[in-house]
């Protein structure tokens, strides 16, 4: 176990109030790094691989219990990102010391790191032992869609998806919306169609793309690819909800 | 032993013996646990008399904030014959009763301070009869006078610098809570034979200051009750004994709390905790058969109206302290009781429901006496008005309970009182923040460019020390405790000489306690400057006087509103410090020295008065309310913020601790199910760690903005946001309140 404190992990910051990134009342822990290079991203400040602020896994669980409190019967902690399967040795020894609290775990992935070579998949599988639920974002169902909104394959996401499937793995699949890019009627279709053949989604859900990101672009002095790009509609959410039949 | 036939099927005998209204809810009131499924819409009058009323409210802004204002009478019990809503629909008001004889017109109230009744009367374009102006300048001595003729130079000048503020020296103290169920349950005679019997046995014949004090204040308190029974004939009412049915005693309640808006216009008059008590009622009539769900809930509905219309006529600088025109007709449903069970009645789903029935409003100030063991039912109705009206708050009945009893009221925004048993003397706020300038600059004020208090040696080194700063810091504080106390001492004083509230002490007991409400401004600002000094490095940048005009901040450092325990200390050290300053002495009538966390939205006018500060805000502009974090300090979300500010003791800050968050829809859940019940766990797990109030507002900022700049639009005539400690509705606030609002944390995440 002496091994295990020196574990450490490196975040990006913390909400200690999130209600829509899982069950109930959440603490999210955002890591830091991402290798994904989303178009929309609204949290470019995380990609950097390095940075953040350099935790154990007992301070942060420790920090998180003091939000217990507010968590009652179905809230918990989330890991966010970045992407959080970049620091699976972390992730995973503070899933298990949750665990042991009783506490609900949430991870927040795009799936980009998983692959079915090892070690990672031993690892993940160890990882899984320790959480309750996957929330998988999966941007893109089209291969070359994929790759051109966020500059990586998806083959290895779709993967991992099927993988917690066969493994009975709750998950949350999450579609962020953005007008004119992720809301093509046959791409929701296809969504749609993929989700139906896995066994264990507990929920479709759509984030509608916000600007409320784009100051961070600003500030990074990156150039913002969809500058212009309005967030979609009441009525485009509604339109895309119909499609991937999810019923409010 | 007193027994009305008003009084069947009432059970119990020691409330009949006594005025005791606490044992006459016990013994009678049946909670609710089911939901709201029971309640009732608007009846076709309720919506006449409401657009009636709207219409004069959209008149009342479009005349720039008074429909109406009286010149020549002076107001009193029977100064004004009988007002209505409508004369066309007088016969639908189920409850009757204004403060004049006009919906929305103000009465002349000179007591407090006839300038002020002038000058509020010349804002608004009236002209205070020559002949009233003459005998209340010349024949008689108002409160305000008063106060100024006996006010040393120092206070003064403390008074002119803002250090000490938002005195009630130009305006009525309010805060006194009559407990207005007595009229209903008793009726006049009997509330009259037992002042009376008060008067004969006020002291053994020995005359000093305090007997003879007291024997006057029952003598007018009787003359008072008499005069109540003489305003409700006005109306057609015999008051004299006690009500007969829940419409009756809704009528005679109003009527308890009308003789107190008619005659005093202090700045909080609240309503009280009703709900349970006229439930009892509300029960007896439909067990009868001789009511519906229907009529009680209009009769609620039309009390409520009343509540919503009460007004004074104000001056320009009392609006900066608290704009929006708030009246803190407070009034409070929920709580459990001593005996464990829940004080939740149908009357408590009623009073909420009139949101959803005529929709969001300031006034009443509605507020939920909370505890994670109320029923989810209840709670969750309650979540939802909120998300759909932000025209709520909710204050920690587990708190609370051990200090007030199950039977507090709310006297003004957030502060508890006993009801009945208790009064506090309202005490406004003593500037924390300019005092921490005080102790860097020697005393000379940053702003007013003069002496202010002892020539104390200023602060000279760049660079800040934590043990110096703390040293001066409590020399200073040692000095705005001691002089703001005997300000107050002086205050309250005059109040009771020339203002006396003998219409709300004749329903309070004689043998009343008394609370001293001192206040503090600044708080979040004076904990993260004095972080700023301990945890990074902080340079004085000085003026050509020597005096500090801006701080220089090297490094991080913690701040109030993260969660983080070593600037959450310091806050608990600087209330406890300044707490036992005040407690040190002398007070008024030996009243008990309490301290408050909250600033209403004074905080925009205390810091306009305060130079820049050692943690980075910029000079001149708003504090932080009550006990908010500081603007942009918080970077943790909002349950960090709100762990922050439960570490706070109840018990060092009796008067209240005041929150105000806002939070997006958004960030609250997907659907209004999901949100109802999050807001709940949120409520649950900030109160189960002994936090006091909670302000919530649903919406997000880019509403607010639009209501800004679009106050035309019919959707937000009657929006109404939290600010600290009351509710207004956004278009009613100053340009400068308004931008304050915005500037606030939103939370929601990305």
């Amino acid at each position: 176990m002496n091994n295990d404190n020196k574990i450490i992990g490196h975040i990006h910051s913390h909400e200690t109030f999130g209600l829509v990134d899982g069950p109930g009342v959440r603490y999210v822990v955002f890591l830091q790094g991402c290798r994904m290079r989303c178009q929309y991203c609204h949290n470019p400040e995380t990609w950097a691989l390095s940075g953040g602020e350099e935790w154990t896994p007992e301070a942060l669980l420790q920090r998180c219990l003091r939000y217990r409190p507010y968590w009652k019967d179905n809230g918990g902690i989330t890991v966010s990102g970045g992407e959080p399967l970049l620091q699976m040795d972390f992730l995973t020894q503070f899933f298990r010391l949750a665990k042991g609290q009783g506490v609900h775990t949430t991870l927040d992935t795009a799936g980009n790191p998983f692959t079915r070579e090892q070690p990672f998949l031993g690892k993940f599988e160890t990882l899984m032992q320790y959480t309750d639920l996957v929330m998988l974002d999966l941007k893109q169902t089209d291969p070359a869609a994929h790759k051109s909104l966020t500059g990586w394959d998806n083959g290895n996401i779709l993967d991992m998806a099927r993988w917690l499937s066969d493994h009975s793995k709750a998950m949350w699949i999450r579609r962020v919306l953005v007008p004119g890019l992720t809301d093509d009627e046959g791409e929701l279709s296809g969504l749609r169609r993929f989700v139906d053949s896995l066994l264990t989604v507990e929920r479709l859900e759509i984030l509608p793309y916000h600007t409320m990101g784009l100051f961070k672009w600003e500030k990074l002095g990156i150039p913002y690819p969809l500058d212009g790009v309005e967030p979609p509609t009441e009525e485009q959410i509604k339109k895309a909800e119909t499609v991937l039949g999810i019923q409010n | 032993m007193h027994d009305y036939e008003q009084w069947s099927g009432f059970q119990g005998r020691i409330w009949k013996d006594e005025v005791n209204v606490r044992d006459f809810i016990q013994r009678n009131y049946h909670p609710y646990d089911g939901d709201e499924s029971f309640l009732a819409g608007p009846t076709e009058a309720t919506n006449k008399l409401w657009g009636a009323l709207q219409k004069l409210q959209k008149e009342e802004r479009a005349k720039g904030g008074v429909l109406d204002c009286e010149t020549k009478v002076v107001t009193g019990l029977t100064a004004y014959g009988p007002g209505y809503i409508d004369e066309n629909l007088k016969d639908l008001e189920q409850i009757v009763g204004l403060q004049t004889d006009k919906p929305l017109k103000r009465a002349f109230m000179p007591y407090g301070g006839i300038k002020m009744a002038i000058q509020a009367a010349e804002t608004y374009g009236y002209e205070i009869d020559p002949e009233l102006k003459k005998i209340f300048t010349e024949y008689m001595t108002t409160h305000n006078d008063a106060v100024f003729s006996a006010y040393t130079p120092e206070m003064r000048l403390a008074r002119k610098t803002h250090v000490v503020t938002g005195l009630p020296d130009t305006y009525g103290r309010g805060r006194i809570v009559g407990d207005y169920r007595r009229v209903a349950l008793y009726g006049i005679d009997y509330l009259i034979e037992a002042k009376q019997n008060d008067l004969n046995n006020c002291g053994c014949g020995n005359m000093y200051d305090e007997v003879i004090r007291l024997r006057e204040e029952i003598a007018m308190q009787i003359k008072a009750l008499k005069g109540m029974k003489e305003m409700a004939k006005l109306y057609g009412c015999d008051i004299s004994q006690p009500a007969r049915n829940a419409k009756e005693a809704c009528q005679w309640l109003y009527f308890g709390y009308l003789a107190a808006v008619k005659t005093q216009n202090g700045a909080a008059m609240s309503v009280g905790r009703i709900s349970t008590f006229l439930d009892i009622y509300f029960e007896r009539d439909l067990a009868n058969g001789v009511l519906t769900e229907q009529e009680a809930q209009e009769i609620i509905d039309h009390m409520t109206m009343k509540f919503r219309m009460v007004k004074f006529a104000r001056i320009p600088s009392y609006n900066q302290l608290f704009s929006g025109d708030p009246t803190w007709a407070t009034l409070e449903v929920a709580g459990i009781g001593m005996d464990g069970r829940s004080m939740v009645t149908k009357t408590d789903y009623r009073f909420l429901h009139t949101l959803e029935n005529m929709g969001p409003s300031p006034e009443p100030n509605l507020t939920v006496l909370y505890s994670s063991a109320l029923n989810d039912n209840f709670k969750r109705y309650a979540s939802k008005i909120s998300i759909n009206t932000s025209s709520i708050q909710y204050e920690n009945d587990d708190v609370m309970k051990p200090v007030w009893g199950d039977d507090y009221s709310i006297c003004c925004c957030v502060s508890a009182t006993q009801t009945g048993k208790e009064i506090q003397f309202f005490g406004a706020r003593a500037n924390l923040g300019k005092t921490l300038l005080y102790a860097i600059n020697g005393g000379f004020d940053e702003k007013h460019r003069i002496q202010c208090g002892p020539r104390y040696a200023p602060i000279t080194s760049e660079y800040l020390d934590y043990d110096e700063v703390i040293a001066k810091y409590e020399v200073w504080l040692d000095w705005l405790a001691d002089i703001y106390v005997n300000v107050l001492n002086l205050i309250h004083y005059m109040h009771d000489k020339y203002y006396y509230e003998a219409a709300e002490m004749a329903l309070i007991d004689t043998d009343v306690r008394r609370t001293f409400a001192t206040g503090i401004a600044g708080f979040s600002h004076v904990v993260d400057s004095l972080s700023a000094i301990k945890y990074a490095k902080v340079r004085v940048i000085r003026d050509e006087d020597g005096i500090s005009k801006d701080f220089e901040i090297e490094g991080d450092f913690p701040k109030y509103g993260n969660d983080d325990d070593r600037a959450d200390e310091i806050g608990v050290w600087l209330l406890k410090t300044f707490l036992e300053k005040i407690k040190r002495r002398h007070t008024y009538r030996n009243s008990e020295p309490t301290t408050s966390l909250l600033t209403i939205t004074s905080n925009v006018v205390y810091g306009e008065a305060t130079g820049a500060m050692p943690n980075g805000r910029a000079a001149f502009t708003p504090f932080s309310p009550g006990a908010s974090p500081s603007y942009g300090a918080e970077q943790n979300g909002l349950l960090a913020s709100l762990n922050s500010v439960a570490k706070i003791p109840y018990h060092w800050a009796l008067d209240g601790i005041s929150n105000t968050q806002t939070i997006s829809p958004d960030a609250l859940g997907h659907s209004v199910d999901e949100r109802k019940v999050n807001l709940v766990q949120v409520m649950d797990g900030y109160f189960d760690q002994g936090a006091h109030h909670l302000n919530v507002n649903v919406f997000g900022t880019e509403k607010l903005i639009d209501a800004m700049e679009h106050p035309e639009k019919e959707e937000y005539a009657n929006f109404t946001i939290r600010v600290s400690g009351y509710a207004v509705k956004f278009i009613d606030l100053t340009k400068k309140q308004q931008l304050d609002v915005i500037a606030r944390t939103c939370h929601k995440m990305l």
